[in-house]
């Protein structure tokens, strides 16, 4: 458990990150709050001869919510998400989520930056911006540019990011209505068997919108399309739930592991939205 | 002067002795970070060992190419087994009379053996150079399963046993076979199975674990090569055995090899073996005549080190139509590993599994295990268990369970119905052993009412038909455990390790001021011992326990012992303690006698002093005494104060207890909670009783995880799937229950101070009983059997294959 040797940089400006992972091309990696990365290093799974350590730049730090407008730096760590109050109000499924992510050591030093960059399928905030339509701004040596949650995954570790990009802030609309991310883990500090984060705005007694994203169970994030618009239109009945389900069952793809067996994980993927579902409903 | 004497129970008090919830004196170093653990020594000029290990679970090893890895600068050396061969240290003797391969000798046989030793200046080079080290292997064909491996055409696995059909115990059957062990009467119990009225069969399997102890194994060897002396600091539960063991292997003169166990953060078994790591850092050391330290990561603990349980046990348990138990059968099968490096005393290769009939009196019994080799790790040790108790706690407690289905009865009634009953103590059990004390009818009556089983009973009866109805979907579990431990090992005529008998010691030196340092052949991992036995000490000696200093784990300076495990310590070192503040009491009593100027025989013992019989106000204290020793020429009496004894135990101790876990169980993902965790011990006599409910909470929460989660698993192709802290289940203060602790106290009548140990009862009990409770929740629904851990998933499956998930 210990990693092989490399050279560590800290740059204080995003300009100056984006420059050494230009400079060292594959054979650097940005480091946020580090708690994947590290692991992979120490286990020699991941060889990084330069690690670009952000945590010096003062720019990608930052909650800010102006008017139906969301935007977190980077480098903003999970207590903090939990702790901001605005964002609390503009959005409260973040911290719902951020509450179920790992133990609040790893909290004060885990990122969201890092959390949606990093492309591991078991975290937690990449389903839940696909849910909230987030989009990421990434910076590179050719400038900025946008890239929707939705459209950023591709497979494990697997992103639309090029390895001399850096993302730099999220920025989505506060959603309105009821919401849910409704978790299932063996234990603290355990990724997802599976999650589902769930937004639905109600108009009187039916479902006028609703977003859905699954977690670690795929190996990408499951934005569901129409397991939402399963919803839509509906009073949230037993039928339409159970639609939204099946739809939700179809577009997923677990593979067995040590948390179970495919079968078992569809079952709680089932179990997880319905709860979601309802809570969200409540909510509405 | 009588006026300024306070009354006894004052003075009693202010002893801190037997009884008190003195807090513990080893914590302001450990909670300020100031414990002394084997990883933060730091000696002049020292290297850095570091294991190259199998990626494969059965391979055969074709070339190690270390070139590259010697060329890295900073990398002193690489030991393979060529290297230790002319040593005759490639291999050594394991505790159960098997040998090991200390480094992969043409063939590796499980996944994270040794293969090659790398010594570097610092510990960052030397984990470089391990990567440098290039091994050819031939992959062979895998065998983790025991069953398998016993089949005619399975692999042969040490092929240094070919042709060797005499193991160390009796005879083997097979080439992956290690030995049969039987104990009781096998035609008496299939006669009485054969004619009984019920008999009900199961397949109870007990899953591999490992202990897991916080702090890692490691040690510092240093060959100081101009005295001849091999100082060794280690993580070692039993260091003499240790020093004796090295001895013997290296041919190094035992009064030239010195053991330290310094702090340990965390044994549980895990740390009694002696793994390669030791071995090639003492002949690194030897090699470089300069310091070794190996300490290994987290992986290596998991994969490598010594494992626990394993057993495949096969039941059989007859009773009569209302339910009295006439007979139990037991075969298990025992995964041993690689090597069978188990660390039982040696004339019990199955440990105490024969005590597997439990708290009941079951007048006919009989056990058979075989050992079998597999592709996994070695170890096979008692994980805060006495050696194999676990095991058999939970196979019986699992048997009744099973049969009290087939009798359509209550399973607390049934328990009660079968107990030892007090006036049958001392009990002789069917599979040969002597219980020395128990009164379990007033425990288990005791237990129920604190949790009002009948009224849990009652909930339980509503919950099933709401859940028939579908207003819930969780359903509620009672788990019922009355276990009965046997520690304390071992009275001398019966039990050894290697050789080496295991009787307990303490030494004790009291000062001329009055206060004292004792010093014990156990050695502390977290128990408290620094706290407990002064406790002990100053109910026998009348000297406060703030005063007497504690020492183990220097074999410079300890009286030989045999160590820390088996809830050992209590029973046989701190009757080792009570018996040497006896003579020091006794030899106290002639000086106050001489100087009270009467007969030894006319002064009596007063909590802290001696009193002159009808005389009160005449006495002198033990620290008027302690210094009386020092300074007065008392005829026919030595000066100074001091005294050793070594205790063989004439019995072992048969601690008991009983828990009850209360579970609700989400049948659709599979989650649990526990709403409630009884749990009563009776460990005798109770020095301490915080310490006794701070060990019944650590062990109750090992068993939370061994039933709940906790499993070294392997896949077909060997590889471990439960590695990291990720997988293996250790849980945190927030998966921890909370525990509701009680007691009941029958001192053990052989013991000095009637004490029977306690520190593994919470871990032998607490598996049984959250396991029944998931079984238990199912039992309207026709569950009867279903294997641990209980995690989400297997949880969900039986929900599944019930038939619950509509």
């Amino acid at each position: 458990m210990i990693p092989g040797t490399f050279d560590y940089h800290r740059p204080d400006s995003v300009e100056a990150a984006v420059a050494l992972l230009a400079e060292h091309g594959d054979e650097a990696r940005a480091i946020a709050g580090g708690h994947s990365l590290i692991p992979m290093m120490k286990l020699r799974m991941a060889e990084v001869q330069h690690l670009v350590d952000l945590q010096g730049i003062t720019d990608l730090k930052g909650i800010k919510v102006d008017g139906g407008t969301v935007t977190i730096g980077a480098m903003a760590t999970q207590h903090e998400l939990i702790a901001s109050e605005a964002l609390a109000q503009a959005a409260p499924i973040i911290r719902e989520a951020a509450l179920q992510i790992a133990d609040p050591q790893v909290r004060y030093v885990g990122t969201i930056g890092g959390n949606v960059a990093n492309g591991d399928p078991g975290n937690d905030m990449p389903g839940l911006m696909q849910c909230l339509d987030a989009t990421y701004v990434l910076v590179g040596p050719e400038g900025k540019r946008d890239v929707q949650a939705r459209d950023f995954y591709e497979a494990a570790y697997f992103t639309a990011r090029s390895d001399d990009e850096l993302l730099v802030s999220i920025r989505f609309t506060a959603p309105k209505g009821g919401y849910a991310y409704e978790k299932q883990k063996r234990k603290i500090g355990d990724y997802a068997t599976a999650a589902a984060a769930v937004l639905i705005a109600k108009d009187g007694g039916t479902c006028s919108s609703a977003s859905i994203a699954m977690t670690n169970l795929s190996d990408t994030p499951v934005w569901c399309e129409a397991a939402a618009e399963a919803l839509v239109g509906t009073s949230l009945d037993k039928a339409a739930v159970d639609a939204a389900v099946a739809a939700m069952t179809g577009a997923i793809d677990p593979q067995e592991d040590n948390r179970g067996p495919v079968d078992f994980k569809k079952h709680v993927a089932g179990v997880v939205l319905r709860r979601a579902i309802e809570r969200a409903a409540s909510r509405a | 002067m009588n006026e300024m004497t306070p009354p006894k129970t004052e003075r009693a008090e202010a002893l801190k002795g037997l009884g008190s919830s003195r807090k513990r004196v080893e914590d302001a170093r450990f909670t300020q970070g100031k414990g002394n653990y084997v990883d933060d020594l730091k000696l002049p000029g020292m290297l850095f060992g570091d294991f190259v290990r199998s990626p494969y679970a059965h391979a055969r090893v074709k070339s190690i190419n270390a070139d590259k890895a010697k060329a890295l600068p900073g990398v002193v050396a690489v030991l393979t087994a060529a290297d230790l061969a002319p040593l005759n240290l490639h291999w050594m003797p394991t505790l159960a009379g098997d040998k090991q391969m200390v480094l992969a000798d043409g063939k590796v046989l499980f996944q994270g053996q040794e293969v090659a030793f790398v010594v570097a200046e610092d510990r960052y080079i030397a984990a470089d150079a391990v990567e440098l080290v290039e091994v050819e292997y031939e992959e062979l064909p895998v065998v983790v399963d025991p069953f398998k491996a016993q089949a005619d055409d399975a692999p042969v696995l040490r092929e240094d046993l070919e042709g060797k059909m005499e193991g160390a115990h009796g005879a083997r059957r097979h080439h992956n076979h290690i030995f049969t062990w039987e104990q009781g009467d096998k035609d008496a119990t299939e006669s009485v199975l054969g004619s009984a009225d019920v008999v009900a069969e199961e397949m109870i399997y007990y899953h591999r674990t490992h202990p897991c102890p916080l702090e890692t194994c490691g040690c510092v060897a240093s060959m100081d090569k101009v005295n001849g002396k091999l100082t060794v600091h280690g993580t070692f539960q039993a260091p003499h055995a240790v020093r004796t063991v090295a001895s013997l292997i290296s041919g190094i003169a035992e009064h030239n090899i010195r053991i330290i166990s310094p702090d340990i953060g965390g044994g549980f078994g895990n740390k009694v073996g002696v793994y390669p790591g030791y071995i090639c850092s003492i002949v690194a050391s030897i090699v470089t005549g300069v310091p070794v330290k190996w300490i290994e990561d987290r992986m290596e603990n998991l994969m490598a080190t010594a494992f626990a349980r394993d057993y495949w046990m096969q039941g059989k348990i007859s009773a009569t139509k209302d339910g009295k138990i006439t007979g139990l059968w037991c075969h298990t099968t025992a995964d041993h590993g690689a090597f069978d490096a188990c660390a039982d005393p040696s004339k019990f290769p199955a440990g105490f599994m024969n005590i597997c009939t439990g708290s009941y009196d079951i007048p006919t019994a009989y056990l058979a295990v075989d050992g079998v080799y597999t592709n996994k790790a070695p170890g096979g040790v008692a994980y805060r268990c006495s050696f194999r108790v676990t095991e058999a706690a939970y196979f019986i407690e699992r048997m009744i369970e099973v049969l009290a289905i087939k009798l359509g009865m209550d399973a607390a009634e049934l328990r009660a119905k079968n107990f030892i009953r007090k006036d049958q103590f001392p009990y002789q059990s069917a599979l040969g052993w002597e219980y020395d004390s128990g009164d379990y009818h007033t425990a288990w009556e005791k237990a129920l009412k604190a949790v009002d089983y009948d009224g849990l009973r009652k909930e339980q009866a509503e919950r099933v038909e709401a859940f028939k109805r579908g207003e819930t979907r969780k359903l509620l579990g009672i788990g019922l455990t009355h276990f009965t431990e046997i520690v304390g090992a071992g009275p001398v005529k019966n039990c050894d390790i290697l050789g080496l008998g295991m009787f307990d010691s303490c030494e004790i030196r009291i000062h001329p001021t009055g206060s004292a340092i004792a010093r014990l052949g156990t050695i502390s991992q977290g128990q408290g011992h620094a706290t407990t036995f002064a406790q002990i000490l100053a109910s026998e000696i009348g000297l406060p326990a703030d005063d007497i200093t504690i020492e183990e784990g220097d074999t410079d300076t300890a009286p030989y012992g045999l160590g820390t495990y088996g809830s050992r310590s209590t029973p046989v070192a701190g009757a080792a303690t009570a018996m040497a503040g006896r003579k020091i009491r006794a030899k106290a009593q002639m000086i106050a006698a001489y100087l009270l100027e009467v007969h030894d025989d006319d002064v009596e013992w007063d909590v802290d002093r001696f009193v002159v019989k009808g005389a009160p106000e005449r006495f002198k204290t033990m620290k008027e005494i302690a210094f009386a020793s020092y300074n007065q020429a008392i005829p026919g009496v030595e000066p100074g104060l001091e005294a050793v004894s070594y205790y063989d135990p004439p019995n072992m101790t048969y601690p008991f207890g009983a828990y009850i876990c209360v579970m609700e169980i989400d049948a659709d993902t599979g989650e649990h909670e526990i709403r409630q965790f009884y749990a009563l011990d009776d460990c005798g006599t109770r020095i301490n009783p915080m310490i006794i409910e701070g060990q019944v909470h650590g062990g109750a929460t090992e068993g939370y995880a061994i039933a709940m989660g906790q499993e070294i698993a392997y896949d077909d192709m060997g590889n471990v799937k439960t590695g990291t802290l990720m997988d293996f289940f250790l849980p945190t203060a927030w998966e921890t229950p909370h525990y509701t602790t009680d007691h009941t106290v029958t001192p053990s009548p052989h013991h000095p101070i009637g004490a029977k140990g306690v520190g593994e009862s919470p871990n032998v009990g607490s598996v049984p009983a959250f396991s029944n409770a998931v079984h238990d929740a199912f039992r309207a629904f026709g569950l009867v059997q279903s294997h641990m851990p209980h995690d989400q998933w297997r949880i969900w499956t039986v929900a599944r294959d019930l038939g619950l998930h509509g």
